[in-house]
């Protein structure tokens, strides 16, 4: 029934395979990551303090706490996000060029960011009262949704997309997205506007239980959805009147993947600022590997994300350490050579 | 008093205040945000005590020589604590937020010192730093003497016979845009102290001119942050600007250019910024433009006042 079933059964195996190699990966990059950084305390010692009952020295406690442990969290969970959110969203538009990052959706859900952060101010007080720590991710997120909606409605017609204008379309958009957060940033004083400028760099540095709370559950939720998009996506591959045929709900199932794509890339944008590559890369390796199929894709995209996330963020903290890169810088440094290979590689493969 | 006596007082002294004369010498375990905070601890005699500074911390040239723990707006909570401070003296404005909250929850003393571009805000920094390195006496001593460096030079200043000069301070040129400085900011505070007039007062902060808009602010000079050694080909470049070549500024090729630090640190040498900015706005005939006023990069235990020189 599924279409995995008629793939060649090696790459079912290996895409199985995957999963395991990459979930150990993932552990040990985790643990690495609670391991190293600018202070000299590390994760062994201080395990063998909590088991044998001895008690933690204050630094210890906050360093590996309330420094590296929401860090890692948030890590994961953006790095999962933006993987997820550009695989769900090339599977939509049936385009591997299709990325939040590229065709505006992050530029959306960054304006819905930076009004909540400029115009918090200006909001009445029941509204953050209601809101509070929640106020930026969820602006984010209708930031991101309204530009998706946008987006799709805008590049597809009676069922069919058209790359070229969604990817002329997510210009536009992430141009006027753009241009309004510079009229929020031309609003902002001197202060908020030299945040505005480290954040669009991205970064893990300000990480926070407050921030896991906040984005945490948003992120959790899409992840949840995008995992039982996996058959839909891959029914959408054949078309959309095809899927149709084979009893596919089209609507409920791009309906739920816009959904997807803007809580992911909204709540990851709102807590970490611009991070690129990640939602365009980490699919396409996947593909490579694994083949095309959505199932086990989503997963792996899941895993490799937060792997690779978590990855540039120690690099981004331990290479200057005591000071700290933007981690936006990370990826995009490691991230678009490999892409332009993965492109050179895939020419003549991939008609784009 | 004979000598042994003398020795045996101040032994008691010395046993009486055994915290102080701890606190105030030994402990090495500070660590500085922010050019003004560093260079007001530096002027305290205070700095065997720094264990490391951040990016924006370039005076005295000494200071330099300690560890950087990155730009004071996008510190690294762990990269801060690595020095394990017990004080963590800052300017106001460090960040981001979060980092500052788990610092200051890390059982580490954090105090902020107020920003300000007035006299009263340098000596309210002043005895903020002396009050938390525990030197309260010293820094009182020291605010009064910057208190009484400043009242001269504003007496100086005001002296300035003709029309207060219009002065435009600009913070960059990026792409043939000019960025000015508004009220409420270092620029206007500094230039107000020299005698001379901002001549952008419709906003506060920096912001983006238009070029008309820095046309009809007609300025008469052009004051600037000294970046590099070579000035010759940017003078051409920013009085070529269409924004600017209008204005009575580019007709005399009236530009000033000053250290950044030492022009809106609002610490121990402003009197010295408020004398030198003062002197290249209504320089004695005749005279040459453009300005360059340098700092003097001598500094020892005797602080310098007023650090410039002329070129």
């Amino acid at each position: 029934m599924a279409l995995a079933d008629h793939l060649p059964h090696s790459r079912v195996a290996r895409a199985r395979i995957l999963h395991v190699w990459l979930a150990l990966a993932l552990i040990l990059v985790s643990l690495f990551s609670l391991t190293v950084g600018a202070t000299n305390v590390t994760l062994g010692p201080a395990l063998w303090k909590i088991t044998t009952g001895e008690a933690l020295t204050r630094m210890e406690a906050i360093v590996l706490w309330d420094i590296r442990m929401p860090r890692l969290i948030l890590g994961l969970l953006v790095g999962a996000a933006l993987a997820v959110g550009g695989a769900v969203m090339q599977g939509l538009f049936r385009n591997p060029l299709a990325d939040p990052g590229l065709v505006g959706v992050s530029a959306g859900a960054g304006l819905g960011a930076i009004s909540a952060i400029v115009l918090a101010g200006l909001a009445p007080l029941w509204l953050s009262r209601i809101a509070g720590d929640q106020l930026v991710p969820i602006a984010a997120f209708l930031g991101g949704w309204a530009s998706t909606i946008l987006l799709y409605r805008v590049s597809t017609r009676r069922g069919r997309t058209s790359v070229a204008t969604m990817l002329l379309a997510g210009i536009a958009l992430g141009a006027l997205a753009g241009a309004l957060s510079g009229i929020l940033v031309y609003l902002s004083d001197d202060r908020q506007l030299r945040d505005l400028t480290f954040w669009g760099l991205g970064s893990l540095g300000g990480a926070s239980w407050a921030k896991v709370v906040a984005a945490g559950p948003i992120i959790a939720l899409a992840l949840i959805a995008a995992c039982t998009l996996g058959r839909g996506l891959n029914g959408l591959a054949l078309g959309e009147a095809t899927a149709a045929h084979i009893g596919l709900h089209v609507q409920r199932v791009k309906g739920l993947a816009i959904l997807t794509v803007a809580a992911a890339t909204g709540a990851a944008v709102a807590v970490s600022g611009g991070i690129g590559f990640i939602g365009i890369v980490v699919p396409h390796l996947l593909r490579l590997c694994s083949g095309p199929d959505h199932r086990p894709l989503l997963i792996n995209a899941a895993l490799l994300g937060a792997l690779l996330l978590v990855l540039a963020d120690v690099i981004a903290r331990v290479i200057i350490a005591p000071a700290e890169l933007p981690i936006g810088i990370v990826t995009a440094v490691l991230g678009a050579p490999v892409f332009l290979w993965i492109l050179l590689r895939q020419r003549g493969m991939v008609d784009l | 008093m004979d000598r042994r006596a003398f020795i045996a007082l101040s032994l008691a002294l010395a046993a009486t205040h055994p915290t102080r004369a701890l606190a105030a010498s030994d402990a090495q375990d500070v660590i500085a945000l922010g050019g003004d905070v560093t260079e007001i601890i530096y002027a305290l005699d205070q700095q065997h005590r720094l264990l490391a500074r951040d990016a924006t911390s370039t005076f005295p040239p000494q200071a330099q020589a300690l560890p950087d723990v990155g730009y004071m707006r996008r510190l690294s909570a762990e990269g801060v604590l690595s020095f394990a401070p017990s004080l963590i003296l800052s300017a106001e404005g460090a960040g981001p937020p979060e980092v500052i909250d788990l610092l200051r929850a890390a059982s580490v003393d954090y105090v902020e010192v107020p920003e300000g571009y007035d006299a009263t805000a340098i000596s309210a920094k002043i005895e903020a730093v002396g009050a938390a390195l525990d030197v309260t006496d010293k820094a009182k001593v020291l605010a009064e003497q910057t208190a009484t460096a400043l009242e001269m030079a504003l007496a100086r200043a005001k002296q300035t016979t003709g029309p207060r000069k219009r002065v435009m301070f600009i913070l960059s040129t990026q792409g043939g845009r000019v960025m000015a400085s508004g009220t409420d900011t270092g620029a206007d505070g500094i230039i107000g102290m020299a005698g001379g007039t901002n001549a952008i007062s419709q906003f506060e902060g920096y912001k983006p001119l238009s070029d008309e808009a820095a046309s009809a602010a007609a300025p008469d000079v052009i004051l600037m942050m000294d970046r590099s050694g070579d000035h010759a080909s940017t003078d051409d470049e920013l009085f070529s600007l269409p924004a600017l070549q209008a204005t009575p500024a580019a007709q005399n090729r009236a530009v000033v250019r000053m250290d950044g630090l030492f022009l809106l640190g609002f610490g121990p040498r402003t009197a010295g910024a408020v004398t030198a900015l003062n002197r290249a706005l209504y320089p004695p005939e005749p005279w040459h433009w453009p300005i360059t006023c340098r700092t003097a990069a001598s500094h020892g235990r005797g602080y310098s006042m007023s650090g410039w020189r002329w070129p």
